[in-house]
């Protein structure tokens, strides 16, 4: 019982963390410059935009979680279990990054996603 | 799709499946074996944080997180999940060789159900465009 709840608080938190995340770096635009000055730079600029401070707090909650359902369950088990966000994450991308999603990725998402599943049995 | 672009997101993708796999092998590891059981108080999550281990796994996770937004700002969140969810099969990988976790058949059956899905949805463009 208890490692469902602490499932539940990963994957609600891991698919508001990336939503957050994805929208926030895609109105940033390409990262091009990847030395280290440029890299420290970027990483301050991204330090100061809301949407990305709560995705981190978002993940934060979802790494606390997953310490301790890693200490209630199998790490064979706990990481793919906790990836069933996956299908929800991709039909939100759809819904509300307005990404377009082709069959090739709707394919490729639902044979990960069982792939997942059976990882978990 | 562009080679430096292709080259740029294969490059960006290996460092988030290495630094997430190995980030929470290496935190799995450290709670297990020296680190009290955690409770609900965050003097043991503090406590737990410190050790060597958790430290390394955290400082990966964090590479993880990191790499993961470069990933993002130019590949599709619905790409980046499926290309990188190879992480689970080296996850389930280095569970069985250092955490001497037991892996079925059925765990493996999955394992190539998503290097399918991988595969499949690493020959497109990582980047589409919004839809209409």
């Amino acid at each position: 019982m208890k490692a469902w709840l602490l499932l539940a608080i990963i994957v609600g938190s891991t698919v508001t963390a990336d939503l957050l995340q994805s929208h926030e770096m895609k109105r940033h635009g390409e990262i091009q410059d990847f030395r280290p000055r440029g890299i420290g730079r970027l990483l301050g600029v991204l330090a100061q935009k809301r949407n990305l401070i709560f995705a981190v707090i978002c993940m934060a909650i979802s790494f606390f979680a997953f310490m301790a359902l890693v200490q209630v369950a199998d790490l064979s088990f706990a990481v793919p279990a906790s990836a069933g966000s996956l299908v929800i994450e991709t039909i939100l991308a759809r819904v509300v990054l307005k990404e377009r999603v082709d069959s090739r990725r709707w394919i490729g998402a639902a044979l990960v996603a069982g792939g997942v599943w059976l990882l978990a049995l | 799709m562009n080679p430096r672009l292709r080259w740029k997101t294969r490059a960006f993708a290996a460092i988030v499946i290495l630094s997430n796999a190995f980030g929470n092998l290496s935190l799995t590891w450290g709670l297990r074996n020296g680190t009290e059981e955690l409770t609900a108080s965050p003097i043991s999550f503090l406590h737990a944080i410190f050790s060597p281990w958790v430290t390394l796994g955290i400082c990966l996770l964090i590479t993880w997180m990191i790499s993961r937004m470069f990933l993002l700002s130019w590949a599709d969140l619905s790409y980046v999940l499926p290309v990188t969810a190879f992480g689970y099969v080296l996850n389930a990988l280095l569970g069985r060789l250092f955490l001497g976790e037991h892996v079925t058949p059925e765990r493996w059956a999955g394992t190539l159900l998503i290097v399918g899905g991988i595969i499949l949805v690493g020959l497109g463009n990582p980047h589409t465009g919004e839809s209409t």
